[in-house]
């Protein structure tokens, strides 16, 4: 099967620090990836090298074969990359559906209409669906800046969602979480995941949902990727033990 | 709101503010509504870019002055009819609003401000030097001739005070109309986050000048009432404090409710009369009073009341 994603030989540089380093990897199709490694390891960097947020010094990042690097960022969007943020990015003014409703009517292009007026009774309709997906439908009508904390990540990742699109970049939808809201998120995560039959990459700390939930696990390390495998190739790979926790996994874990 | 309602409910205004001015028949009174029509507009068009937008212009009233001058001096070559010179006008600030535009808006915030402010002393010096053609300090010198045109005359006070309400209720209605379009929700989404909406495929840059120009087409057509108003154009329409005064009005009224500007601009305009009636030291009263309303209540008076009515409503549960 060919990759929905493809990236080849990416290299970012910030003055002399190397943040992504020739860094290749593929992505199939509907596929449910995550990436992990310590703090500084360019995760964000690499997300932000394939939306468009900054240009790669070298390399190639294809999506279903289309070189997208360097493109801005409304293009790398409308191609079908969405993405969330570590921090939530809303739009604090506005309620739940009414930032929905934007967002589909972004999506559908018709965001540059003065003559209609807003909400268009198909965006809203499919906004609802989306609230439905993501379990905001309860906050429908509460202006995003009073959110809790991992509403307002959801609300980040279904405005993402509200874009259709084919590949779903998450930077740490768990950040900042209790424990047992970490896992309301990932399973909701998992549950868009299987619903939508995107291909989604997932940046993410946490090893127990990192291990449960990933088909396959990328680590990079100083920009570059260390290993890459299944839950069970990861745990196991004598680098890895290393280089991220200097101790054996399972230790690290119990 | 709907906007048939809207329709209504400004042609009802329309109709109340005229048959005020028309029945009174004092020429005070039929002044006052005039420059409070005028001045209303000015702030709501300024508003469209502060309030909805999230762009703080500090150069606002260098549409008002650019309305005014070349509609002024369009009239005065006595070859063109009112509304064809009012059809110029509008087209050259259209150009205008687009070329400062497309360099403002590559700045964000106070650098945004300034870059406004700068185009806008620009304009000014243009108008207060180019004396031959302006006028300069004088301003356009002999009156801007208003000949009839379609039964309209408006060398007639009653008549020019009449289409004065109409055009401005009308531009109120259709600025309206462009905030509540999918576009105005649009400018929202950039305003409260530009980075967001640019992820989301916004085409934040070519929004962010489309909402430029149009709100300099609207402070010009206020430029444009005004001075057939006072039948001439005066270099102070261009300078910086009648975008500061626009910018008070607007922070006055309240910028997140589509009518503050317009209270802002009426209590504006009465807080400058009653002061200037009961002291000679006009700037530090108006100083003091606007210090209160900004650290007292720390937003605009529409705001306050919208927060209120906000807060009322009830909350959802937190997330199961």
């Amino acid at each position: 099967m060919t990759a929905r994603l493809t990236i080849d030989g990416l290299i970012r540089r910030f003055g002399g620090v190397v943040a992504t380093d020739n860094v290749s990897m593929d992505f199939a199709p509907g596929s449910l990836s995550a990436i992990i490694g310590p703090n500084g390891a360019g995760k964000t960097t690499f997300f932000n090298l394939i939306t468009g947020k900054l240009k790669p010094d070298a390399g190639t990042i294809k999506l279903d074969g289309v070189d997208i690097g360097g493109r801005p960022e409304a293009d790398i969007v409308r191609m079908g990359i969405g993405r969330a943020f570590q921090v939530a990015s809303i739009f604090p003014r506005f309620t739940v559906e009414e930032s929905l409703t934007a967002a589909v009517l972004s999506h559908r292009r018709q965001t540059g209409s003065m003559f209609q007026r807003f909400p268009l009774p198909a965006a809203t309709a499919r906004a609802k669906e989306i609230m439905d997906l993501a379990g905001l439908s309860h906050a429908a009508a509460t202006p995003s800046r009073f959110l809790s904390h991992g509403d307002q990540k959801l609300l980040d990742i279904a405005l993402a969602l509200a874009l259709e699109p084919k590949v779903l970049l998450l930077d740490e939808p768990t950040a900042g979480m209790g424990p047992d809201e970490r896992w309301k998120m990932i399973e909701r995560v998992q549950l868009l995941w299987r619903q939508v039959g995107m291909t989604l990459v997932f940046i993410e700390h946490d090893m127990d949902i990192v291990f449960k939930i990933a088909q396959s696990i990328r680590v990079l390390r100083y920009g570059s990727v260390l290993a890459e495998g299944t839950a069970e190739e990861i745990r196991t790979n004598q680098a890895v033990i290393d280089a991220y926790l200097g101790t054996s996994l399972e230790e690290a874990l119990a | 709101m709907t906007a048939r309602l809207e329709l209504i409910l400004g042609a009802v205004f329309a109709a109340v503010l005229i048959a005020i001015g028309l029945s009174l028949g004092d020429k005070a009174v039929i002044d006052v509504l005039m420059r409070l029509s005028i001045f209303s507009l000015l702030a709501l068009s300024l508003n469209i870019l502060v309030g909805y937008t999230g762009l703080v212009s500090f150069g606002h009233a260098m549409f008002f002055g650019f309305g005014a001058y070349v509609f002024g001096l369009l009239m005065q070559t006595n070859a063109i009819s009112i509304p064809a010179a009012a059809a110029v006008t509008l087209l050259a600030t259209c150009v205008w609003g687009a070329v400062s535009g497309a360099l403002c808006i590559r700045l964000t915030e106070i650098y945004f401000s300034f870059l406004t402010l700068a185009f806008q002393m620009l304009l000014y010096s243009v108008i207060a030097g180019w004396v031959s053609l302006t006028g300069g300090d004088q301003g356009l010198m002999g009156g801007i001739p208003r000949p009839p045109f379609l039964g309209i005359d408006l060398a007639q006070p009653r008549q020019l005070f009449v289409l004065t309400v109409i055009v401005s209720v009308l531009s109120a209605l259709a600025i309206r109309q462009i905030v509540q379009s999918p576009f105005g929700y649009a400018l929202r989404m950039i305003r409260d986050n530009a980075e967001r909406a640019r992820f989301l495929g916004v085409p934040v840059q070519r929004y962010k000048l489309q909402a430029f120009v149009l709100s300099g087409i609207f402070g010009s057509l206020a430029g444009i009432l005004m001075s057939l108003y006072v039948s001439g154009a005066y270099p102070n329409f261009a300078f910086w404090t009648l975008s500061g005064d626009a910018i008070i009005m607007i922070v006055l009224g309240g910028i997140t409710v589509f009518l503050g500007p317009v209270l802002g601009a009426v209590l504006f305009q009465f807080l400058n009369d009653y002061i200037n009636r009961i002291t000679e030291h006009h700037g530090m009263v108006m100083g003091v009073v606007l210090l209160v309303i900004v650290l007292g209540l720390r937003k605009g008076v529409l705001d306050v009341l919208d927060e209120w009515r906000q807060s009322r409503k009830p909350r959802p549960e937190a997330a199961p």
